[in-house]
């Protein structure tokens, strides 16, 4: 019979925001949590609430970077904690909730504001058929982008230094979904998602940093689709200038 | 009765606004090339327009004659000066080829080499610098 491997723990220490309703301001809790070199931020935070502090308030579901909802900022870097392995943030890890979203408690952020946005933007479908073999594709599309693998975490949002600095910012998820529906409609509303868009809250908004891009964990590529979506506009305008019939208004 | 109490025990968990501000745009923790880029533009924005006042009064010295002149002529000569010189230079050639980039790929023309298109951008930037650098101490 095999003999069960195990591997050595090493303590790391948490340096956790906290924040509760009613708190005039945060602070940040010291834990110290023994930790194999294999084991998660989440991980982390999970062992904490257990054993140690059980008012601790974070989000989590999935634990494989599938669902969004562990989002947070890990060495002041956002992150997906599910796939953060302490093994690569060293034995000191501060974690905060994402920035740029209101703050409800700990490390849980207020996701309305995130979401709000997404209706204007019309809201994309996914449809995974069309990435099985055989699966048959939309009109136009060459190549299948990852967008439908946004996961809606907000750390596009957290990550973008644009959207620390204006309230009304669409943000980079929604503009991303309103490109999914301009340039590919199918039979959504496009034109409406271009409007909402084409705003100087919407992706003349954007100062090009790719922060949104890089951070984000699942490869969707916001700053990509931000500006496609900014050469679409720029047709369509030119479009209107010389009364094209098919431009978008 | 019972929906009452829960009411008043509970306490109101009204979200906090937590944005960070204009000072974020130079926060450098978890920064990437695209938000060092972003901030550097700024400052350098920002001291542009700054010396475009110190220029204009520099200027405006011409107008007290050429002893005025002269003595503005000696003090720029001042290897610190001209180091304060190079700092321009920088300036305005990673402004004016960064906003080349931020102005092409923000009509979406070379999007998906924005990265390589930096790094281009600031290579020639970084050599145009070293000969403008050798002339100006020359």
């Amino acid at each position: 019979m095999a003999e069960l491997q195990t591997t050595p723990t090493h303590p790391v220490r948490f340096r956790v925001h906290r924040r509760k309703a009613g708190d005039s301001g945060g602070r940040f809790d010291t834990f110290e949590v023994p930790l194999d070199e294999h084991r998660t931020v989440l991980d982390g935070l999970v062992a904490i609430r257990t054993g140690q502090d059980p008012s601790l308030t974070f989000r989590h579901s999935c634990f494989h970077a599938s669902c969004g909802t562990c989002g947070m900022r890990v060495n002041g870097r956002d992150v997906l904690a599910c796939v953060t392995k302490v093994a690569d943030t060293g034995p000191d890890v501060t974690v905060e909730p994402l920035a740029n979203l209101p703050l409800v408690s700990d490390l849980v952020v207020e996701m309305g504001a995130f979401y709000g946005p997404f209706d204007r933007a019309g809201r994309p479908l996914v449809r995974e058929s069309e990435l099985l073999p055989g699966g048959e594709r939309a009109e136009g599309i060459d190549v299948l982008t990852r967008y439908e693998d946004c996961i809606e975490c907000g750390i596009c949002v957290s990550a973008c230094p644009v959207a620390g600095s204006d309230s009304r910012y669409a943000g980079p998820a929604a503009l991303a979904a309103a490109a999914r529906v301009v340039l590919e409609p199918r039979d959504a509303d496009a034109p409406a998602a271009l409007r909402f868009a084409d705003d100087e809250h919407g992706i003349w908004r954007c100062h090009v940093a790719y922060e949104c891009t890089e951070a984000c964990p699942s490869n969707a590529d916001p700053g990509g689709h931000i500006m496609r979506l900014r050469r679409a506009a720029t047709a369509n305008r030119v479009r209107r200038w010389f009364g094209a019939g098919r431009a978008a208004r | 009765m019972s929906e009452q109490r829960a009411q008043t025990s509970i306490p109101a968990t009204r979200p906090v606004e937590r944005r960070r501000g204009w000072w974020g745009w130079f926060d450098p923790r978890g920064r990437r090339l695209g938000g060092w880029a972003f901030a550097l533009n700024r400052l350098t924005g920002l001291g542009l327009v700054a010396y475009l006042y110190l220029h204009l009064g520099i200027l405006s010295l011409l107008a007290r004659g050429p002893d005025a002149w002269d003595t503005f002529v000696d003090i720029a000569l001042n290897p610190l000066v001209l180091a304060l010189d190079v700092v321009l230079i920088f300036g305005m050639l990673f402004h004016g080829l960064n906003g080349l980039r931020v102005g092409l790929v923000g009509y979406g023309l070379v999007a998906s080499r924005q990265a390589a298109l930096f790094v281009g951008l600031m290579v020639i930037g970084a050599i145009v610098l070293v000969v403008a650098t050798l002339r100006v101490f020359a």
